[in-house]
């Protein structure tokens, strides 16, 4: 009966899309998706990295307008989970002020089959970053900052992550 | 002439100096509100690179404005 019960609860668990100050800890996050009908999960964490466009960066500061952050992410979730077969999609993305290494947004979704969860933890990163009112601002080795504008990377076929 | 309250978020607010303001203003579209307040904003950005929402719900520029509404401007977007 505790089995039972045990499953039961974990078969229940919502989709969370949240946005945290706090450090994001990639295995604390995929425990939470283990579930008994899942064979496959996939994860995605995005790392802040020293160099962007040629400058070297020391730092990055995320800014997300919360409220809508959470309702659009939460519809990206929706999305992945109508067009794939998954159990459990959950995603973090950090706001504040981030060093070199840390990991500035984790994805992950679980599916009975690999294919569903390769698929649908790309569909959900890749519409993160150009769907949520989250901005984030390089602060460069020379002293200078600047906010990074993903519509131009995007128009010169770069990616930021 | 309506009267709204316009929003500021990230490289918008920074260029503006301020978080939002109330504007009595001749506008009917999201795109109209945006390019009144592009003098607060600075953005030289193609009003499609950026994005809008009205009243805490995501909406599109050539939305309708209404005299109460809240306008909140976004530069554009760069998560992950």
């Amino acid at each position: 009966m505790a089995i039972r019960c045990f499953c039961f609860r974990r078969l229940l668990v919502a989709d969370v899309l949240a946005v945290s100050p706090d450090e994001i800890d990639p295995d604390s996050l995929r425990r939470q998706l283990f579930n008994p009908r899942a064979g496959a999960y996939c994860g995605f964490e995005g790392w802040v990295r020293n160099l962007n466009d040629g400058h070297e960066v020391l730092r990055l500061e995320y800014e997300a307008y919360e409220p809508l952050a959470i309702k659009e992410g939460e519809k990206v979730l929706a999305e992945a989970r109508a067009e794939y077969s998954l159990l459990q999609a959950h995603c973090v993305h950090r706001t504040g002020m981030l060093e070199i290494g840390d990991c500035a947004v984790w994805v992950g979704v679980s599916s009975a089959h690999r294919h569903e969860a390769f698929q649908a933890c790309r569909y959900i990163i890749d519409a993160l970053k150009v769907r949520l009112p989250i901005w984030k601002k390089e602060h460069y080795a020379n002293g200078d900052s600047g906010w990074v504008n993903c519509e131009r990377c995007t128009e010169h076929g770069q990616s930021t992550t | 002439m309506k009267t709204i309250r316009v929003r500021y978020f990230a490289m918008f607010r920074e260029n503006a100096g301020i978080d939002e303001e109330t504007l009595t203003i001749e506008v009917s579209t999201a795109t109209d509100v945006f390019e009144a307040t592009r003098g607060r904003h600075g953005s030289s950005e193609p009003v499609g690179h950026c994005k809008v929402a009205i009243n805490d719900e995501m909406s599109d520029w050539q939305a309708d404005i209404s005299d109460g509404d809240t306008v909140l401007l976004f530069p554009p977007v760069a998560g992950g």
